[in-house]
Order: structure tokens, then sequence, then C-alpha cells
């Protein structure tokens, strides 16, 4: 964000440096609309998940992304530790820099991330040089741990993946900020623009989104809509909150009565 | 040999880099891994495939947290 | 001819730690300017979930002074969502009165003519018997700062004759090396509490002249060695009125707000000892400690740690102490004796070190708390180490 007021606040996430604190997750969108989408949302950052390549398949989704953004291709798919090193390394194997989301789920009901593994890998990865931003579930014990094994960044669920629920794990979230050094990045849950606006005001560094964008009826305004949220959320914390109205009338009997100096 | 998770014969003996053209693949946008071990791109031509060989060809794809229900597991990376 | 140390030099046998919290909290403490904070400051962070560090700058200050009451208010339902209306007892034991250390405001300063005495181990026995007969759990051993009239090997002794009587033990005796709290937790003794005195490196060089608590870092540093050393939890505290209180308690405060920070698993306790104004004194009079400015210390740091436990001084006469058990403190100690022994029929073998104004039995305190609404508490917790 480049605001007049704030023109050196950036997010640094390893060493790296970006004004834009809107991390887009380019699934569930048709390949034509991602470039227009990422425009819009002024995203710098974009996920992107490996699969088996089919023999016949000729689009290629690198070629559908702006050319200057920076990619962060997650582990989605790993069940354990083993899994999303594996992954990760395939990753960076194809050429998009050291950048890893490492997603490691092994619950197909709810989908939430397994803390545990996630740490492990985390540890692995950083060791081999990755910069890693771990998916999480908002527990500060494992934050610590995740810091310890050297992440970047830690992404803590606002809510289940795809479930557009907002910021169901607030508080833990709220903890999170306040205790970890290192920037926490909201991901998963958030489902509109004032969830994420939510977030930021609370001092969250950044934002994902990408079911919320893509089941949007017009993806591209609704990039626009996030962008702005984003950007508000964030202002309104660097301006700090100001006070809200004051309570009632004080105590018949005051608390401090007792004084003799 | 089983590519990305199905069986097929290798009939005769041909470079990793030979298969994947004749397969089809676009060699620029994959990655690959052979009996778990990645293979870097400038060595697909030197290695010979055994019929014992595991590969996995992998390549990206739009993706942001896990989808619920839009892929089938067999889509995913990585299976043993 | 004797040495006169550096107050910053380590002296021999004293262990180092490689950490800069002591430099980070000089640096925090000269930054803080009280007189710039302003009523708006207050405010604001009266209104907040989170009490920042600068929100804790504002309420120790005097703009802060007018809303005694509203922080008053805010301590007490801090206090309430995190300890309820428990209220912790303990008793402290002074085994040893001996001290090297020469600390002008203090009675045991070693060049002070007193009556000075160690217990014994029978004696101590006899002591923790006659203090668990009235029920209490938890008890508080002090010494003089004295490494060799009273050593590691002396206090391990009496703590591990305490451990027999009572489930909790403290210690509140002179800095010492990580092995050194290692082995006295391995005797039993789960906190330690050391008391900066003052963070004014200057004013601390002039009231500690001599001894091994002239070194400024390694007293600093106790709280740290021992947590390593496995104890549970350490308190912290300055003399208020030595120096300028409000910044020595945003030190303190500061201090253990980065020692829980590094430590997560470190429980958390201050205390509020204060020097009291005398009277025609006037030139110092903004630096005095009345009532009204130990209460706002209190309650600034009840809001700024909300977990944090809160010592009420036996130094405070009995109503302020009742009083403040809802707002804010949530430790008391009763059946108090500040000599060397006492608890005992037999009479006290040593001076004491200060005067206490709450004289109170225990079953007069206990009533006192049940008066307050509250619920004396004796023991919290179980140490597995000793299951």
């Amino acid at each position: 964000m480049q605001t007049k007021q704030y023109p050196d606040d950036v997010l640094m996430l390893g060493g790296h440096s970006f004004h834009s604190r809107f991390i887009l997750g380019s699934g569930k969108f048709s390949l034509s609309l991602i470039q227009t989408v990422m425009e819009y949302g002024g995203s710098e950052i974009a996920t992107i998940a490996l699969r088996r390549a089919n023999a016949d398949s000729k689009e290629n989704i690198l070629d559908f992304l702006p050319k200057n953004i920076t990619l962060l291709p997650n582990t989605s798919g790993a069940r354990n530790a083993e899994e999303a090193v594996r992954i990760a390394r395939l990753s960076r194997e194809l050429g998009c820099g050291d950048f890893v989301k490492v997603e490691v789920i092994h619950d197909s009901k709810y989908l939430l991330p397994d803390n545990e593994e996630t740490i492990k890998a985390t540890r692995q990865l950083a060791k081999e040089g990755f910069l890693v931003l771990p998916y999480m579930y908002p527990d500060l014990i494992a934050a610590r741990k995740l810091e310890d094994a050297g992440a970047a960044a830690i992404m803590p669920l606002g809510a289940p993946i795809g479930s557009n629920r907002g910021l169901q794990t607030k508080e833990f979230i709220r903890i999170l900020i306040e205790e970890s050094k290192l920037p926490v990045i909201v991901d998963a849950g958030i489902g509109a623009p004032s969830q994420a606006c939510e977030a930021m005001e609370m001092g969250a560094a950044a934002v994902m989104a990408n079911t919320a964008v893509a089941t949007a009826g017009d993806c591209a305004a609704m990039a626009t809509a996030f962008r702005l949220a984003i950007e508000a959320g964030r202002l309104a914390y660097l301006s700090k909150l100001g006070r809200v109205l004051e309570k009632g009338a004080e105590a018949s009997s005051p608390l401090t009565g007792f004084l003799q100096d | 040999m089983h590519v990305n998770g199905v069986e097929m014969t290798l009939e005769q003996s041909v470079s990793l880099q030979d298969f994947l053209m004749a397969q089809g693949y676009d060699i620029r946008t994959i990655a690959v891994e052979r009996n778990e071990e990645i293979v870097p791109k400038a060595d697909y031509a030197d290695i010979m495939l055994q019929d014992t060989d595991i590969l996995e060809v992998v390549h990206f794809m739009g993706g942001g947290q896990e989808t619920i229900g839009g892929h089938s597991n067999a889509d995913k990376t990585i299976s043993r | 001819m004797r040495t006169i140390y550096d107050p910053m030099t380590y002296q021999p046998q004293m262990q180092q730690l490689d950490s800069t919290m002591l430099e980070t909290v000089q640096e925090a403490m000269a930054a803080f300017e009280q007189t710039t904070y302003i009523e708006a400051d207050v405010k604001s962070a009266l209104q907040k979930q989170t009490c920042s560090v600068q929100d804790y700058a504002a309420l120790l200050s005097p703009a802060a002074m007018p809303f005694l009451e509203q922080m008053a208010e805010k301590a007490k339902q801090e206090r309430k969502a995190h300890f309820g209306n428990s209220v912790q007892l303990f008793t402290p034991l002074y085994i040893s009165n001996y001290c090297e250390n020469q600390c002008i405001y203090c009675g045991f300063n070693c060049k002070n003519a007193i009556h000075r005495s160690r217990l014994s181990a029978e004696e101590i026995e006899k002591e923790m018997q006659a203090i668990a007969k009235t029920d209490m759990r938890e008890v508080l051993l002090l010494t003089g700062e004295s490494r060799t009239a009273s050593d590691v090997q002396y206090i391990g002794e009496a703590v591990r004759i305490a451990k027999k009587y009572f489930p909790t033990i403290g210690l509140e005796v002179y800095p010492m090396n990580v092995e050194d709290y290692h082995y006295l937790n391995t005797c039993g003794a789960d906190f330690v509490t050391v008391f900066q005195e003052t963070y004014h490196l200057d004013c601390y060089e002039k009231m500690h002249q001599a001894g091994a608590k002239r070194c400024m870092p390694y007293r600093f540093y106790a709280q740290e060695r021992a947590i390593l050393g496995g104890m549970r939890g350490v308190g912290f505290g300055v003399l208020l009125g030595l120096s300028n209180f409000r910044s020595d308690m945003f030190a303190a405060g500061y201090h253990a707000f980065l020692l829980q920070k590094q430590y997560p698993h470190a429980e958390i306790a201050m205390s509020f000892p204060r020097l009291r104004p005398y009277k025609n004194h006037e030139k110092t009079a903004e630096n005095d400690v009345h009532e009204t400015q130990l209460l706002q210390m209190m309650l600034a740091l009840r809001i700024f740690l909300p977990f944090a436990s809160i010592t009420i001084s036996t130094r405070e006469r009995a109503g302020f102490r009742d009083n403040v058990l809802p707002l804010c403190a949530t430790k008391i100690s009763a059946g108090v004796n500040v000599g060397i022994g006492g608890h005992t029929e037999e009479e006290q073998k040593g001076d004491a070190q200060f005067e206490i104004s709450d004289s109170r039995s225990l079953a007069e305190i206990h009533n006192a708390i049940l008066k307050q609404g509250m619920q004396p508490v004796y023991t919290d917790y179980i140490n597995t180490n000793l299951l």
C-alpha cells in the first residue's frame, strides 16, 4: 500500500518487500480471468498449486499470470511433512523462486491443517533455504515453534477453507498478532471484504483470499473491493483506532476511597 | 513402470527426455520425480528409463487453499 | 585495600548470560518521558483490550492521576478475569540476617550494628512446624545477602526442611548462578524473587556501595538465571521512592514483560515495596510515594500484565492491604515476623530488616479477605517433581 500518510509501509517477507497486502489464491478461476483479477486486486503474490501433469494439457497457468508477481507455490495435497517437503522441492525445481506455502492437511472433512506436521516440514524446508509461509491452525504454542523452525510468516486460518465465514478465530488470531514476531497473514475463511478489513484493523500483516473472489458474481470488481478493504484496514491500524464512547456514571462508592496519603 | 500412478509397460529402453516428448508433455512446464528423486532438467536426455521406475510428472495449476471437492484425489500429487 | 567495583562489571564467579535485555530495558526507560503524556493517552489506554507498553507508560504518568478511579475499575475487571476472587496466602520466614552489602537504605547493611544470627537446621524445623500448624501452605524463605554466612548448601538444606511441611516454597535470597538455582529447585524451591531496587544506574551505584549487590547486571539477570535453573516463577520489584518511582516502575514492568515473552512458561510476580515519604521534605515531593501513587503503580501494572501475580507488602497498613485485594493484588502475607525466626514461643534471634505495618494474625487476615468478598487460597498447584 502506498498512501500519502505512510509511504514506507511495506510487507516484509523473508527479506523481500511488498506494497500489496492482498495475497490472491489462483484456484477456481478460469485461466483467462486470472490476470484481470490480479490487476484489479493489486496483488503482488499469487499462490499456485502443483498437480500431476496430463500429457495432453497445453494450457500453462504461468502464461496467464502477470510476469512481475511473486509466485507462492503451496503444498496442497500433502498429508504429512514428508510429502510437503517433496512437493516444495518439486515446485522449486520448476523455477519459481524460494517461497513456499506449507499446507499439511490430513482431514478431508474440514480440511484443518496438521500443525505438528507443518512444524516439521517448515523446519526442514527452512533449512534447505526456502522462505516458508506455513498455513496453520491459530495456536500460539505452534506459532512459537514455527518461528523457532524458521518460518518467514505464519498463516493462521480465520475459518475452515472455502467456508466464507470470516474471522471465526478472531480472538486467537489477535493473540498471535500480539505475541508473534512474524508477520501474521490471515488465510482461509475470509468471505467478504469487511472481514478482510477487520483482520487488517487488528494488525494482520496481510490477508489471503481465493474462494470469495473466485465465486463472486463479478470477480474483477470483487478483487477491487478486497484491495480497498485491505488498504482501509491497514490504514486504520496504522492510524490507531480512536476511543469508543466512555462508560456510564462512576460507582457511587468509589473504589479508591480508602486511600490515606 | 508407473507414471503418475498409472501402470504402463516400457517396450524398449528410452531416455527420459524422449519418453516425455513422445507422451506429449510440455517439457518447459513440468518437473519430474523419478523414484522419489527430483531429476534436474539438464539430465533428462542422459537418463535411461527402466521398467521398474516410478515417475511423477507435475506442473503448476491454479490453487489457493486446498479445494473442497474440486479435485479427485488421483489428481493430487504424491501418493504411494 | 578494598576494590571499588564498577557497577556494570561482573565480579569473579558471577555467571554472564548472552542477553541484551538490560540494554533494551534501559533504553526504553530513558525514552520514557513521563510528562509528555496527556489525558487522551490515558483514556485511550483505558479503552483498549490489550495494554501496550506505551499504554502502560501513559498509565504510570502523572497524567493518569485524575483517572485513578477508572484505572481501579479496569484493574478490577482484569483481576477478576484472570484470578477470580482468589487471594493467595503465604508466610515469610527470615532464616539469616547476615549481609555483605552496603545498601544505604537497608537495616541489614553490613555496617549497621545490629544483632546478627542465622537459624540452625533444628531451629528452621521448629519454625516450619510452628507455621505449618496455622494451615499455611506456602512459605517464603529469606536471607540477608551473604554468600558466606548463608551459602547455597545452607539455603538448600532449609528448603529441604521446608518442603516437608509446605508444598510451595519461594526464595528471596541473593542472586546466584544457574546451577545454584537448579540445585535449589531440586531441593524443592519453586519461586525466586529478586528486587532490582532501582533501574537507574547512577542511583543504583550510589545506593549500593559495596558487596556483590553492587554489580547491577548480575542482579538484573537473576530472574532469567532462575528460570534457566528450572524455577517455576520469578518475582520482580523496585524500592519505590529510591529514585524516580514512575520510571523505575516502568522499567520493572517492562523487564517482567520481556522475560515472559522470552520464557512464556515462566510465572511472573511483582512486589511494591516503598520508602515512605517523610515530612518537611518538599523538595523531592514529586518523587514521594504516597498511598495514591503506590496504588496508581499497582493498578497500572495489573492492567499491563493482567496475568502477573501481585504481592501486597506487609509494610502497608491493614486498611490499604485489604482494599487493594479486589482491585489488583493477588497475594498477601500473613503471620509475619520479620525478625530472624520469631514464629515459635522463643524469643526472636536477630534484628529485623524493617518495621511492619500489618501485624494481624493469619485468622484475622483470613477473615478480612472473606469480608472483601474474596476467597483465601493456601496452595494452588501440584509440584510434579515431588509426586
